[in-house]
């Protein structure tokens, strides 16, 4: 078998293994927790009676190992349950919310991949002159801003004041790609300020370290122009480490941008997994914590796989 | 002038003329914007309803979890969704008496122990069958029997039977209730074919909308039902859109993605009033802030302690800085003028120093710090009005010490557990009711452990009694004993604020609840 694809496998096998450990840690965690979701529903209103009627129905007097591994067993058949709180079935609701997740954070990405790349390889073709700092004090103004504050600015000045954009991002079935992409387009402006540092310094310091090398000084002797032996000669030598960093990035986008979704209403997991925490909804917990896990897992998996394509000395072990 | 405005206004009424053209020519005048914009108001209201149009809601208080069955309804969302496509039998109307819905007509036996709900005919649920008796019934029953889960299982204890016979619905109470039609406007107790047995969250009900879209912490949508049985009711759909946050909240309103908000901070509520297009809706209400400590738990089982504290809040500049002035007093017990028979005459008691340093030295307490627990989500603002407590405590040498809880799990492990918390109440359509919920001895949500035999003694000769003037003298008693000796410190009562679009007209004080009490989609329409 060629060791990539056996390497591949053992990866899978073992995100698999890691999945299964976040939602044992994930199950432990939120059983520690005060209060149960028959608690957490009731509120202020619960009376003993209330209380002790509905774990019976919500099968919270079973032992927590037996609900465990009840659930364990439906998740490898691909049933991920019923929620706790209102009986709608998960796999369903988090169907839509995972959907405009993922909406959401492939937009975002679309447009900020390759702009914090270009910006990067930008700002190394003219470093340490303006277009370089212009670029270094944009990006890492708007990442240092806190995102919600970025929200609200833009909300107040483009969708109250301007009446350009929505302030609520909602998204349904019923909208087309037009009206979905004008809905998000706040939202996704938003992550993309707040990922595109990251990316665009990581860029610039990793090519930057190549440019020091000799096979590089050889491309400028050849003659090329300095776009050219940026593009063709240092970046692909670069892949390495921007990779990783746009994976993290895109993983930060599908699972860490619930104040996003907060600040502009949007119907994504980040609410959804905040709501079922607060009402001890454990399936629904499980089941975000799990798809959350995934999304983690995999895109680290690409990016080393990635990475070691990228590589020779690694593609061809001796 | 004034005929041609006259005559301007009969043409809005008939119809006949825009907002548009009538503040033109108004201006054109001579007439002030503002002074066009009542005029055109006044005249858009004569006209009546009218019919039509989509109503957003921009609503705080909703959550992925939420379920449509009427029983599980604990938050703002689920409560207006209930009042969009259900009906309870009667409802409370804005001045306090009882309005009929379901019901035709309620009679009460001379005894109090007996009542009779004489149903509305011909009415039709969202899936075509119609309202029986039986329907009732069984609602009921869902909402009292042993397996019951519903937020109404405390107010529904009293029921010894009830039973269905032809039109009406008879309930027998083990002890004489003269509040009992009150108790059964609960919102909680949306009549559901079957009782909802089958299928309580399908969202089925006799409401003027029915459900289109349920997607639980995002938005819910309603349309109108053709066969609705009343005349109200004047949109053509209903959304409730989802939006806890507050600023994005205003932000829907100004920018006219929602017409309706409910939860208006009050540090913002009067700069957004200031937008034309806005007003923002203050209703004093039921609801109020409070501190509670356990009378029965050392060292609040001293009742000169608990004066103490009780004057030691600043209560007119907790309602100026918390509640900015969307509120008013409180007295220390739970009931205000809002209530009926509630008694103008009881004394306001005032923030002193003196006073709370001369109960605090009698008390005897040990000068070991008092431990009062807060957390955000207890009442907005729940965090400051507390450290504004402990100053004022301070000056009269009383030492509190804040200890700042999380949100999450505050009512299950801080509420109603520990000694002396932050908390809210949001008050009952009666007095009656209120005591009973909280500070009857065998109250399960007793939270200030008030066990006095002479109180509950009151409480059930106030019920029995048929007679108004009678009943408010002893519900002046019950509410001197709590102000006195109970352990609440009610410093203030909150409005509700709710702002609206000036595309709506309809709106009416109602103290029972936001948003005129869950009915804007019922009683409200654009002009």
């Amino acid at each position: 078998m060629h060791p990539i694809i056996k390497l591949v496998f053992q990866r899978l096998a073992l995100g698999i293994l890691l999945l299964f450990g976040a939602s044992a840690l994930i199950f432990g965690l939120t059983e520690a927790l005060p209060g149960d979701a028959a608690q957490a529903v009731l509120g202020q209103s619960a009376t003993p009676e209330s209380l002790a009627n509905l774990r019976e129905e919500m099968g919270l007097n079973r032992p927590a190992l037996t609900r465990y591994f009840e659930w364990l067993g439906g998740i490898v058949q691909g049933d991920l349950g019923q929620s706790l709180t209102n009986k709608l079935d998960i796999s369903e609701s988090i169907g839509k919310r995972l959907g405009n997740t993922l909406f959401l954070a492939c937009v975002a990405a679309i447009v900020s991949v390759p702009l914090a790349i270009f910006l990067g390889l930008l700002a190394v073709r003219f470093r340490n002159r303006w277009p370089d700092k212009l670029i270094s004090a944009i990006t890492l103004t708007t990442v240092s801003i806190p995102e919600f504050l970025i929200g609200y600015v833009l909300v107040y000045f483009i969708s109250v004041k301007l009446g350009w954009f929505s302030s609520l991002a909602m998204i349904n079935d019923t909208m087309t790609l037009g009206q979905k992409l004008y809905a998000i387009a706040l939202p996704a402006f938003v992550l993309t300020l707040v990922v595109l540092a990251q990316m665009m310094r990581m860029t610039r310091a990793a090519i930057l370290n190549l440019m020091q090398s000799a096979y590089i000084e050889t491309a400028e002797l050849k003659g090329l122009s300095t776009f050219q032996v940026i593009a063709r000669h240092a970046f692909p030598n670069a892949i390495s480490p921007i990779v990783n960093v746009v994976m993290l990035n895109l993983a930060y986008l599908v699972v860490g941008v619930v104040v996003v979704e907060v600040v502009f209403v949007y119907p994504g997991m980040g609410q959804y997994l905040v709501d079922a925490v607060t009402k001890r909804d454990v399936p629904v917990v499980l089941a975000c914590g799990v798809v959350f896990a995934a999304v983690y897992i995999g895109l680290n998996m690409v990016a080393d796989i990635v990475s070691i394509l990228a590589n020779p000395r690694l593609r061809h072990p001796k | 002038m004034n005929e041609q405005i006259t005559h301007m206004a009969g043409q809005v009424t008939a119809g006949k003329m825009t907002r548009r053209e009538f503040m033109g020519k108004a201006a054109a005048l001579g007439v002030s914007a503002a002074m066009a914009s009542t005029m055109f108001a006044d005249a858009a209201r004569a006209a009546g309803p009218k019919k039509g149009g989509d109503l957003k809601l921009g609503l705080q208080g909703g959550e992925s979890t939420n379920s449509l069955d009427p029983a599980t309804y604990a938050s703002s969302v689920p409560y207006m969704n209930g009042r969009h496509f259900g009906d309870t039998l009667v409802e409370v109307a804005a001045d306090g008496t009882i309005e009929s819905r379901l019901a035709e007509s309620v009679e009460g036996s001379a005894d109090a122990k007996v009542w009779t709900f004489k149903l509305r005919q011909g009415v039709e649920f969202h899936n075509g069958k119609t309202m029986t008796s039986e329907d009732v019934l069984k609602t009921m029953e869902r909402h009292s029997n042993e397996d019951s889960q519903s937020g109404a299982l405390g107010i529904m204890k009293g029921i010894e039977s009830m039973k269905a016979d032809g039109d009406n619905f008879q309930v027998t109470l083990t002890e004489a209730n003269a509040d009992l039609p009150y108790l059964l406007s609960d919102y909680h107790l949306v009549i559901q074919p079957d009782g909802g047995m089958e299928n309580p969250g399908a969202g089925i009900g006799t409401g003027p909308y029915q459900v289109e879209v349920d997607e639980p912490g995002v938005r819910h949508v309603f349309t109108k039902f053709a066969n609705y049985w009343n005349d109200d009711g004047h949109f053509d759909s209903v959304e409730n859109v989802v939006i806890n946050d507050a600023t994005a909240r205003t932000a829907a309103l100004q920018s006219g993605q929602v017409q309706l908000a409910n939860r208006i901070e009050p540090k913002v509520a009067d700069l957004l009033g200031r937008a034309p297009n806005i007003t923002v809706q203050s209703t004093p209400g039921r609801g109020h802030y409070v501190f509670i400590m356990h009378c029965d738990t050392a060292p609040f089982d001293n009742n000169e302690l608990r004066t103490a504290l009780k004057y030691a809040v600043n209560r007119a500049d907790l309602v100026d800085k918390v509640l900015r002035g969307y509120g008013s007093l409180g007295n220390d017990m739970p009931i205000n003028a809002a209530y009926p028979l509630f008694d103008e005459t009881i004394e306001q008691r005032e923030f002193s120093i003196e006073k709370a340093a001369e109960h605090y030295k009698k008390s005897g307490h040990d000068g070991s710090p008092i431990i009062l627990r807060v957390a955000d989500g207890a009442f907005p603002g729940a965090v400051d009005a507390a450290a504004l407590f402990q100053q004022t405590a301070a000056q009269a040498g009383i030492p509190l010490e804040i200890k700042r809880e999380p949100n999450d799990g505050y009512w299950s492990e801080v509420w109603n557990v520990q000694p002396f918390c932050a908390s809210y109440w949001g008050g009952r359509p009666v007095q009656d009711q209120m005591y009973a919920t909280a500070y009857l001895s065998t109250a399960d949500w007793n939270d200030t452990r008030f066990k006095v035999q002479a109180f509950d003694d009151l409480l059930f000769a106030a019920r029995a009694e048929l007679d108004a003037d009678k009943r408010k003298g002893i519900y002046s008693q019950m509410g001197h004993m709590v102000r006195d000796e109970g352990g609440l410190i009610c410093p203030m009562f909150n409005n509700f604020v709710d702002a609206s679009n000036n595309t709506l007209d309809g709106w009416e004080t109602d103290p029972n609840g936001e948003l005129m009490n869950g009915q804007v989609s019922r009683k409200m329409w654009f002009v």
